[in-house]
Formats: C-alpha cells, sequence, structure tokens
C-alpha cells in the first residue's frame, strides 16, 4: 500500500509576525484575500530569499486560498523563486536591444567565471544566474539586475568585476538576496 | 508658472533627485488637478480630455476619452451605481526595446500622480493602483514617496483639496510576466491571479478589477493630462503639426551613436529621430531596418526613413508605431538572429491560455533556430509563413501572438535573401560580424 505523506502545518508557528502584518496590510487594500496572493509570495521572498513549498502552505493557510491555486500563480511569474537561490541573484538581461549590442558576450564571461549555466548557484552560495526579459535599459545596454540594482553599459570585463566586487564585500551574516538592498541613490 | 512648454511630458524630469511636491508645485504642478476638481465637473474634464485628441500611448493608440466614455456614469444615489470604480495605471513597461515610461516614472513621479487624480476624479474612482514591473526598484520607491507626499498635502485620501472628491492610490509591483501589460490580464494579476487575458467582452470599462468599471491606462498617456488641464486643448493640439496631437516620446537603441529618449512633437520622421536625434549609425555600420515601436511591430526599411512617426503614417508604412522606441538592426547584425531573439521572448512570455500562441511561438523558435544555426530546409520558410497565419489577428485569444508574427512576417517580407542564404550556404552569412550569439 502506498502512503501519500501529507504536511500538516500552521501559518502562525510558521511566518513570522513581521511577515503576518506585512501580508496582512497588503490583504487590507485589495478587495479581496486571495488578491494579496503575490504580494505575500514577495514578502515571504524577501525574508527567506525563495519559497519553499512550506511557505506556500503557510500563505495559503493565511489568506484562506487553495495551495494548488497559490502554486499556480508562484509558477507563473518570472521573479518568484521556487528553488533556493544564492544570496545575489543575477538577473541578465537577455532581449533584443542586449542581443544587438552583444549581451551574448558577457553572459559567457560570468558563466565562465562563476562556473555556472542559468538557473545554478556556485558553490559557495553567493551567486545564481538567471535570465530576464527586456529590463527596460535599452538605452544604455547591454544590463543586468542584481538585487535591487540595475548594472548598466556591461562589457566582458566590467561585468565581472562588478561580480568580484560583490564578492569581496559579503559580510559573514547570513543574509538573504532580497535584503541586499544596493541603493541607486 | 507655465512650465509645460513643447516638451511637457520630460520639461520637468530629474532622473538624480525628482522634484519634491513643493519644487513639484513652484514648477506649475497640481495646477491642472486643482482646475479640474474646482472649475469642472467630471463630464466636462471627459469633453476636455476627448476634444484634445490625446491617444494611448502604450501600443494601441486607441483614444483616451473615447475610453473614458464607457465608463458607466451614475448619479449619487443611484441604487444602480457600483460601490467602486477603479483606475489603473498601467506600468508594467516590459516590451523589449522600450524604456521610455521609467523616464516619467522615475523622474518625475508627481506628475503620474496629478495625472491619476484627473483621470479618477473623471471616471468616478475612489480607489486606484499603479501596476509597475517589479524590476522597477528605484520607481517603486520613488512613486511611493511620491505619493506619501500627496497623502501629507491633502492630494490623496478622502476631500482631496477639500473639494469633496476621494481617492486611494496604492503602487502594486508585478511579480513579472510580459503579459500583464493587456489590461485584462493585468486586472487579473492585480486580482492576485494567473495573468491570463479575458474574454472581451464584458469591457474591463463596464466590468472590470473585482467585477467594477475600470479604466487602464498607460503611464504616458496619463501623464498628458495635467498639461492638457492647465493649457488647454488648443495648445495640445498645436504641439504637433499634424492631426495626432501632442508630443511623443520617442526612442532608439541597437548600435546607433546615441541612444536615448526624446520628446518630440507627433509626427517626426523616423529620419529625424534615427539622424538627428540618435546621431545616426556606429562607425562602420549601415543601417538595414528597424522596428519603428517595440519588439511586437512589423520591420521598416531605410526606404520608409521619411515617414511621420504618428499612428496612421507607420500604418501605412506596414507597421505600427506602437510604443514609438525604434529598435534598430545594423548591416553586421543577423536579421534571422534578431527575430529569433525576439521570438524567443514572446514564446517564453506567452501565457499558454490558447493553442495558436503557446504551441506557435515555441514551434516558430524551433524553425528559427535551425535556419539560424544553418540546418534549416527550403520548407522552412513555408512552416513559418503557415506560422504567421496560424498566430494572426482572429485566431488568438489575445494580441501577443499577432505582436510576435509582426516582426516574424516582414522579415520574411524584406530578407528573403538572407533567410535563404541561411539555407543554402549552411551556415549564418553574419557569422564574422555579428554581436548575437552564435
Amino acid at each position: 500500500m502506498q502512503v501519500i505523506e501529507t504536511v500538516t502545518l500552521d501559518y502562525r508557528s510558521y511566518l513570522t509576525a513581521n511577515e503576518i502584518a506585512a501580508i496582512e496590510h497588503e490583504a487590507s487594500i485589495m478587495e479581496t484575500r486571495e488578491a494579496a496572493g503575490i504580494e505575500a509570495l514577495k514578502v515571504v521572498q524577501a525574508h527567506r530569499g525563495w519559497v519553499s513549498d512550506d511557505s506556500l502552505l503557510a500563505i495559503a493557510q493565511l489568506l484562506n486560498i487553495s495551495t494548488a491555486q497559490l502554486e499556480g500563480v508562484a509558477t507563473f511569474y518570472n521573479l518568484i523563486y521556487r528553488q533556493p537561490v544564492g544570496k545575489y541573484v543575477i538577473h541578465i538581461c537577455d532581449s533584443i536591444s542586449c542581443h544587438l549590442t552583444g549581451y551574448e558576450q558577457v553572459l559567457a564571461a560570468i558563466k565562465n567565471h562563476l562556473g555556472i549555466e542559468y538557473g545554478q548557484t556556485t558553490k559557495d552560495g553567493l551567486f545564481t544566474l538567471l535570465s530576464n526579459v527586456c529590463l527596460g535599459g535599452c538605452d544604455k545596454s547591454p544590463v543586468m539586475m542584481i538585487g535591487k540594482r540595475h548594472y548598466e553599459y556591461l562589457t566582458p570585463e566590467s561585468a565581472v568585476a562588478i561580480i568580484n566586487g560583490l564578492s569581496v564585500n559579503v559580510d559573514t551574516q547570513n543574509v538573504v538576496a532580497e535584503k541586499v538592498e544596493i541603493d541607486h541613490e | 508658472m507655465n512650465n509645460s512648454g513643447n516638451q511637457p511630458l520630460t520639461g520637468l524630469v530629474d532622473i538624480e533627485k525628482p522634484l519634491t511636491i513643493n519644487d513639484y508645485k513652484a514648477r506649475g504642478g497640481y495646477i491642472g488637478a486643482e482646475k479640474a476638481l474646482t472649475e469642472y465637473s467630471p463630464a466636462q474634464v471627459l469633453k476636455i480630455v476627448q476634444d484634445s485628441g490625446l491617444k494611448g500611448r502604450g501600443g494601441a493608440g486607441f483614444p483616451t476619452g473615447m475610453k473614458w466614455s464607457f465608463v458607466p456614469m451614475f448619479a449619487p444615489d443611484d441604487e444602480q451605481a457600483p460601490d467602486n470604480k477603479y483606475l489603473v495605471c498601467n506600468a508594467d513597461e516590459m516590451e523589449p526595446g522600450t524604456y521610455k515610461d521609467r523616464l516619467l516614472l522615475e523622474g518625475v513621479p508627481h506628475q503620474l500622480v496629478e495625472a491619476m487624480i484627473i483621470a479618477g476624479y473623471t471616471i468616478g474612482a475612489n480607489k486606484a493602483y499603479i501596476f509597475l514591473r517589479g524590476e522597477y526598484h528605484l520607481a517603486a520607491r520613488r512613486l511611493q514617496s511620491a505619493i506619501d507626499e500627496a497623502y501629507q498635502e491633502k492630494w490623496l485620501g478622502s476631500d482631496i483639496q477639500g473639494r469633496g472628491y476621494h481617492l486611494d492610490l496604492y503602487v502594486h509591483t508585478s511579480a513579472g510576466r510580459y503579459i500583464c501589460g493587456e489590461e485584462t490580464a493585468l486586472i487579473n494579476a492585480l486580482e492576485g491571479k494567473r495573468a491570463n487575458p479575458r474574454a472581451k467582452p464584458p469591457f474591463p470599462q463596464v466590468s472590470g478589477l473585482f467585477g467594477k468599471p475600470t479604466i487602464v491606462n498607460n503611464v504616458e498617456t496619463l501623464s498628458n493630462l495635467p498639461h492638457i488641464l492647465k493649457n488647454g486643448v488648443q495648445w495640445f493640439q498645436q504641439l504637433s503639426p499634424n492631426s495626432d496631437a501632442g508630443t511623443k516620446i520617442y526612442g532608439a537603441c541597437g548600435r546607433v551613436k546615441s541612444p536615448g529618449l526624446w520628446e518630440l512633437p507627433m509626427g517626426v520622421t523616423i529620419r529625424d529621430v534615427l539622424y538627428g536625434h540618435a546621431g545616426g549609425m556606429q562607425d562602420g555600420l549601415k543601417l538595414k531596418g528597424l522596428l519603428p515601436g517595440g519588439a511586437s511591430t512589423d520591420f521598416l526599411l531605410p526606404e520608409h526613413l521619411d515617414t511621420p512617426m504618428d499612428y496612421d503614417s507607420i500604418a501605412k508604412a506596414g507597421s505600427r508605431l506602437g510604443t514609438g522606441g525604434l529598435i534598430v538592426l545594423d548591416d553586421q547584425n543577423c536579421p534571422v538572429a534578431m527575430v529569433l531573439n525576439l521570438m524567443r521572448f514572446f514564446a517564453q512570455e506567452s501565457c499558454g491560455w490558447c493553442t495558436p500562441c503557446r504551441d506557435g511561438t515555441p514551434w516558430a523558435v524551433e524553425v528559427l533556430a535551425r535556419i539560424e544555426a544553418g540546418n534549416g530546409n527550403a520548407e522552412d520558410l513555408d512552416t513559418l509563413a503557415k506560422l504567421c497565419d496560424f498566430m494572426w489577428i482572429g485566431k488568438t485569444h489575445c494580441a501577443l501572438a499577432p505582436g510576435a508574427v509582426e516582426p516574424l512576417k516582414s522579415a520574411l517580407k524584406y530578407f528573403h535573401d538572407e533567410f535563404e542564404q541561411h539555407i543554402d550556404h549552411g551556415c549564418c552569412p553574419y557569422h564574422q560580424n555579428a554581436t548575437g550569439g552564435h
């Protein structure tokens, strides 16, 4: 007989008070609790780096929507990570202006430097490499986004230098990806 | 105090440090909203916007006043009246080669807040959302800061400026999908759902967000409103020498000398944008073709350079004005590789709802990749032509797949020889020169 294991989880002990407060705020400005689903996924991802199965269950419970429906939403959107990611997620723009101005060489240099392909994370847990559709920096291409910062006019050399700069500045605390807010101003 | 000038949209842009509410007001800001709320009824503002001839700047070019006129209006005591209506700003700028809204969002956020007060007042919305793409982090922060200031100064919230109008404004950052730019898909995303476009009718103006009357307008479209209200219909129309009123933020990217954005009278020629403002092609390169308004528009050729960049003229030349951002193809980059890059984008971003798009776009990618790699055969060109037909208007659920067809179909027409060379020679003839991936 095959036994299907089910997970029971109480969101109140799983989600932190901060996470619950942030999600409840999002729910309060929408007409339905369901409408806060995407924001809730982003809230949890901001605190934990990615959205695990347990996180998904907890959010679905808190917002009173089905887990399957929330999973359908979570996997639909590009910026929700359903797998663990590194401290820095490198989003390389692979759309048309970056193509015309040579992002492929930048990508090759990054892959070669970090020894990873798209979707992979370096062994030290620092960098994950992902593609991104047009980042809206077409007049400054090629471009990439790491954390909340956009990097423009990339060359293979400058991209590797930016990544090296981030690895040097790593502090020893266990900081998750989205918490690394690099200010633009 | 009239700071609208002949570049009203970008005149107050400061990308380093956008104006605070007091500085924005000192430069003529919130006068348009003040006029709307104090001098005009919603019906009168609607008439002004209709008379102005403002058309949607998000790509479709639909007259804004007409769109608004479909929203049902009710007397305050009407039992049929819905308990709310919604205004949504479409700031989900994800069309490849398009970066104009970002300039307005990051550079002059108060202009958009003011615009949304005017639009919300006109259609009778008490709640508004800015649907912002998730990657625009700087814009999110600056918009929120502007909104906070506007609440403090009583330009948002209950009883705005003592005129009895109530509007709450929120920023919603998307989790990233191109299809969210389609207005009914955007509404589904705002409701926390997968962003599949809805069947129409009902149109959002009647039944949109949470089943209530909803207007969705692009950032650049809305940003015209404060200036139209402040300076009037005639002023707006004389900004442009031709029948399409106002200015347009044009752009050029690719291997041109000075890529960028320029607010110019609606209807300047492609030549003026490309050579007068973008400085022409980089040294050693020649112009081979261009997409006039984003990834989902048909190629035009050097022979079309003197076409005015307004809705009708670009349509007559066989393409669409779209977002007004030129994507320029040079003679050292491969047109097949360019179309392959575009088609990969559309295949990835297809929402998967209807079969022609879900299966057609990846099929086109497969065939294009084969040709680009030098493994194509003569039948592949027929297959691509058939796919263009299968994915054309009327055969799909929304405009995504027809948009994907536009660059492909026009490339098959204009760059037929290049496609055949790939097949005949069994390799990409641009291999040595192109920046693209091989």
